[in-house]
């Protein structure tokens, strides 16, 4: 986990503004973080705090037209922000590559499984024919396909839901790229098939001392494969920590709401879900002060007025949050 | 197998399920064999009419005027003494040539310019959807009509003005469908896997988008072939003496008072060829509609 050197990807104050008719919808607003090879960030949040366009703009694939950018995407010494347009494309699926939410939806339903893999492999490694199609099925069986050769062959709707996540991993993994985007990878599929895949993420991120971001709402899918959490609200990340700081003694109101939601085994039954009241904020005219203002018990009027900004709260300095008036830490440290 | 062990929780896909892949035969039925049988034959004759042994079909037979079939005309001749057998075999010609190749005119232009303005939307859209919008607000017929008229109608020609007419109907399916299959998460990924604009056209919408727009195409054919039998029996198709469907029709109502069966020769043979078209295209839709299928 401790790799030295610079890390491989650094996000500084990113921002990116959708241009909607109602104005401008701040969907990622002022977002810094890093990520270093071998490692896993979670970013966690809910439904529209901006972690799907967050993952879209690292790999700039957002429509030029209705999106404006800001901010520097440090990728291996290079800004992404600046690069052009077809050293984007070579840098898209050979260093940087995605799996995303729906495998139904992200794989060709017209187009054999063989045939989506081998497209990659040719653009980016000049791998055709034969060789194409043997590396097709090491990826197949490195992302676990019992009778990969047969599977070549076949079309996405013959596949499971978690056999069809499979090979749009083994898409996504066929250049070793060095950063993973993982965004939502197991929302669509069934209970018993997330960990499958989840663990399946993470020993290929092993295997290939890879770097992934791991975009999730579910705060138990990022406890248990991540080393660093980017707790995002509204656009912005609110908390940042090492996962097992996070879970220990959270900072935010905002991330101590979040876990208090989980249902918990252990409840009695027909206890109510701990849901957070109230909605979002409107990200075209958020709130001036704290954005989790409107929803947080514990707002007073600094939070209505002054925006708080992202502090160290720990003696080493990792952990970050931003908060007027931090939840008391219970293992507050010296 | 031994990629298995590495992964002690995979998903159980029995191994027979995986060998043969699993489909539900959905068969086609004879109300698609019967129509592409006909078709076959159709074509198959047409193309192949000046290898047959059949009467020129412009010769006239002046020992043979307005006859009724028998074994040297099998369908008879008509008043000039041509084989109505021949005519027909060779009218089917220009039936086919015309109607199959103004719909692959009318498909490829209609079809790039509705991939590109269902996928890059904007401006170009509005260009492309004002554009055919002009085209569709000419009379098509009378276009037809007028410029036959004053120029002449060659095959070129019909095939030229009526491929143009039938582009903004397939730009109009083809966006529709572009726009469907570009909002699914493929079109995403192939970008996030460093494909071009292009490449997401050509390799990952072409081949949804090519389903739906070759079926209606069949439609589009048929209706063509209607049409040309319309011109031409208006005259304004190919000029006397080849034969064409439609002109044959034409012909055939001056004898209707004796040799009354003449007209429903090519006038049966334009029914039947249509009506299999529309019944093979039907069976298509419905086979690869997706709303009624599994997915």
């Amino acid at each position: 986990m401790m790799d030295a050197g610079l890390p491989l990807l650094e996000v500084t104050d990113l921002a990116t503004h959708f241009h909607t008719q109602r104005g401008l919808l701040r969907a990622v607003d002022g977002v810094s973080f890093s990520v270093r090879r071998g490692q896993t960030l979670g970013i966690v949040g809910e439904s529209g705090s901006g972690k799907s366009a967050l993952a879209r703009t690292i790999i700039r694939i957002l429509s030029k037209r209705h999106t404006t950018t800001t901010g520097r995407i440090t990728f291996e010494g290079r800004d992404l922000l600046t690069v052009s347009e077809p050293d984007m494309r070579d840098i898209r699926g050979r260093d940087i590559a995605m799996v995303f939410q729906d495998p139904t939806s992200s794989l060709n339903p017209v187009k054999q499984v063989g045939v989506q893999i081998e497209e990659v492999l040719a653009r980016h490694l000049g791998l055709r024919g034969r060789a194409a199609q043997t590396r097709a099925i090491e990826l197949l069986t490195s992302v676990g396909m019992p009778l990969p050769q047969e599977r070549l062959h076949q079309y996405p709707h013959q596949l499971s839901g978690g056999m069809r996540q499979r090979v749009a991993i083994a898409i996504a993994l066929a250049c070793e790229p060095k950063l993973l985007i993982a965004d939502e990878p197991t929302t669509a599929l069934d209970v018993t098939i997330q960990a499958q895949i989840l663990d399946l993420l993470h020993r290929r991120q092993k295997a290939h001392h890879m770097a992934m971001i791991l975009i999730s709402h579910d705060l138990g899918v990022v406890a248990g494969y991540t080393d660093t959490v980017a707790v995002m609200y509204a656009g912005q990340i609110v908390e940042q920590a090492s996962t097992r700081s996070l879970f220990r003694n959270c900072r935010m109101p905002y991330t101590a709401a979040l876990m208090r939601s989980a249902p918990n085994l252990s409840d009695p039954p027909h206890t109510r879900l701990r849901a957070i009241t109230g909605r979002p904020p409107d990200m075209v005219l958020p709130p001036p002060g704290c954005r989790f203002e409107p929803r947080c018990d514990d707002a007073t009027d600094i939070c209505r007025n002054r925006r708080p900004a992202l502090s160290a709260s720990d003696a080493d300095g990792t952990h970050r949050y931003a908060c007027w008036h931090p939840v008391a830490s219970p293992g507050a440290s010296a | 197998m031994n990629a298995l062990a590495d992964d002690p929780g995979h998903e159980t896909a029995s191994p027979v399920g995986a060998t043969i892949p699993m489909r539900v035969r959905d068969r086609l039925g004879l109300r698609f064999w019967l129509p592409a049988a006909w078709i076959t034959m159709v074509v198959v004759l047409a193309a192949t009419a000046s290898l047959l042994p059949l009467p020129s079909p412009i010769e006239t037979d002046f020992t043979a005027l307005s006859n009724w079939p028998d074994r040297a005309h099998w369908f008879g001749t008509d008043q000039l003494g041509r084989d109505i057998l021949s005519r027909a075999i060779f009218g089917a010609r220009i039936s086919l040539t015309v109607g199959l190749l103004a719909p692959a005119l009318g498909l490829g232009i209609g079809m790039l310019l509705g991939m590109t303005a269902g996928y890059f939307r904007g401006r170009v859209e509005i260009v492309i959807g004002a554009a055919m919008d002009a085209v569709m607000a000419f009379p098509g017929i009378l276009v037809v009509l007028a410029v036959t008229a004053y120029v002449g109608a060659s095959v070129p020609l019909l095939v030229i003005l009526l491929g143009v007419l039938t582009v903004p109907t397939f730009m109009r399916v083809a966006r529709a469908n572009t726009l469907v299959f570009a909002q699914h998460d493929f079109v995403l990924a192939a970008r996030a896997m460093g494909a071009t604009h292009w490449r997401v056209l050509s390799l990952e919408l072409l081949p949804n988008v090519m389903i739906p727009i070759l079926i209606y195409a069949l439609l589009v054919v048929s209706r063509i072939i209607v049409v040309e039998g319309v011109l031409s029996f208006l005259g304004l198709s190919l000029p006397a003496p080849w034969p064409t469907w439609g002109n044959m029709i034409a012909d055939g109502q001056v004898e209707l008072a004796t040799l009354p069966y003449i007209p429903f020769i090519p006038a049966a043979l334009m029914f039947l060829t249509v009506l299999s078209i529309n019944l093979i295209g039907e069976r298509l839709r419905a086979r690869t509609d997706l709303r009624g299928s599994v997915l």
